[in-house]
């Protein structure tokens, strides 16, 4: 049997201290131990995208990354996006142009574009679809949230 | 069924030589553990029976890469991301940078590693007819020292290796002595991004006024293990780029080669693809 460690991180800002065994999985800990169930299970092998967060920066799915390799690190996860008075402008933009329908997806799909923007403030077409290939959606067709990812762009760029 | 987690255990050792020590502790104990984008699937559909791991990702010895006059040197680790960002891959391993692109989304990319999709040895994983075309040479290393061999001498069968239980896979070399004039990489899959391929290609080969001088193959998904195509490239090298070399070199790939039927395509679709694809790869350096 393994034995629980504990795993210091910083999740959105925030210093934590986990006490985790060593493979679950990051997105187990952050739903039920930090209680951030705004990060999603769609698929759990990686597929779908529904998991995304960043850890120092990076997108991963948070499905596939055991927590004993996020000692140290810095998450962010779609809790950390908005500040207490307003929404982030990806967030906004999903909501002016119809990006999210069942919602299950729209959190990685957030995550995932506001990554996206970070590398690449001005996107085009291409890079979008490409930016957010990992990302599976069900209900939208996905032209909206290129749509909505467009639109961040012009906001930002005002 | 979910593998049940308190049942496993990982260690994550602070230095590449702390990590050997552990892989040195006979009848297979402990295991490395790389990115995790292939292991943490099979955790998650309770197929993963062994149970101990060496978590190498923090290792900063199997990170980096390192360029000198007649190699560049990937540590083991580094990661689908790293590979498409580095400009000298980009400007002479063009098809390396292309399969890592082509891997999965940007989230698995940037925690899918090299050296992970090599020991993982999946036939069809996408970077490694690369790799083979690259004529790559491998690191090992264990507590008892460290070998080199041509990765094309790697893959045994199915998931069998040229590794034994204490070694680690180091780093991979890419040999910088052969001016390749053409690179020519083509994934075919059910969809662009996230899809595993139904057929892999990777070809290089230099050619002087439609001779071709020599020529590099390999491909993934037709056989046992990725596979670098010999038996066709002898039959083009000193070729004239013609109708009849490209039906000869045809029969060599369809003997050479033996795709299977699964889940992601079928025997004779594989066959054919591999064909149009050695085809279109050829009449590609006629044109240059």
């Amino acid at each position: 049997m393994g034995k629980k460690i504990d795993i210091t991180v910083s999740v959105n800002g925030q210093a934590r201290t986990l006490n985790a065994y060593p493979m679950e999985r990051l997105l187990d800990v952050l739903r039920e131990q930090l209680g951030l169930s705004g990060t999603k299970e769609g698929c759990g092998e990686g597929e779908c995208g529904a998991c995304s967060v960043m850890i120092d920066g990076q997108l991963v799915n948070s499905c596939l990354v055991p927590v004993a390799q996020v000692k140290g690190c810095s998450i962010k996860t779609i809790e950390g996006i908005a500040t207490a008075d307003q929404l982030h402008e990806v967030q906004q933009a999903f909501i002016e142009c119809g990006g999210a329908q069942c919602g299950i997806c729209t959190p990685g799909m957030v995550i995932a574009a506001i990554n996206l923007l970070e590398n690449n403030p001005s996107p085009s077409e291409a890079d979008i679809r490409n930016g957010l290939a990992g990302n599976l959606c069900r209900c939208t067709g996905y032209l909206k949230i290129f749509e909505s990812v467009v639109h961040a762009c012009q906001q930002s760029t005002k | 069924m979910r593998a049940f987690v308190p049942s496993y255990q990982m260690v994550s050792p602070s230095s590449l030589s702390e990590a050997l020590e552990f892989l040195s502790r006979g009848n297979s104990t402990w295991k490395p553990f790389a990115g995790g984008t292939d292991l943490m699937v099979l955790l998650e559909a309770g197929k993963l029976p062994h149970k101990n791991y060496v978590n190498l990702w923090n290792l900063k010895e199997l990170h980096g890469t390192e360029v000198s006059d007649d190699r560049v040197t990937l540590g083991a680790l580094t990661t689908y991301s790293e590979v498409q960002r580095h400009p000298l891959i980009q400007t002479e391993f063009p098809m390396l940078c292309q399969a890592a692109k082509e891997t999965g989304g940007i989230a698995i990319q940037n925690r899918g590693t090299l050296g992970g999709n090599i020991v993982n040895a999946s036939p069809a994983a996408d970077s490694l007819p690369a790799l083979l075309a690259y004529d790559a040479v491998i690191e090992l290393i264990s507590k008892a020292g460290q070998r080199t061999i041509a990765y094309s001498e790697f893959h045994r069968g199915y998931k069998e290796m040229e590794l034994r239980p204490d070694e680690l896979l180091r780093a991979i070399h890419l040999p910088r002595t052969v001016k390749l004039l053409t690179h020519y990489y083509r994934k075919v899959g059910t969809r662009k991004a996230q899809a595993i391929s139904k057929v892999c290609f990777a070809g290089t080969a230099a050619v002087t006024n439609g001779n071709i001088e020599s020529v590099r193959i390999a491909l993934g998904s037709v056989a046992p293990v990725p596979l670098r195509c010999q038996q066709t490239e002898r039959a083009l090298v000193g070729k004239q780029i013609k109708r009849e070399t490209i039906s000869a070199a045809q029969a060599e790939l369809t003997e050479e080669i033996s795709p299977i039927s699964d889940i992601r395509s079928t025997e004779k679709y594989r066959l054919r693809v591999s064909l149009n694809l050695l085809e279109d790869f050829l009449l590609r350096l006629a044109e240059t």
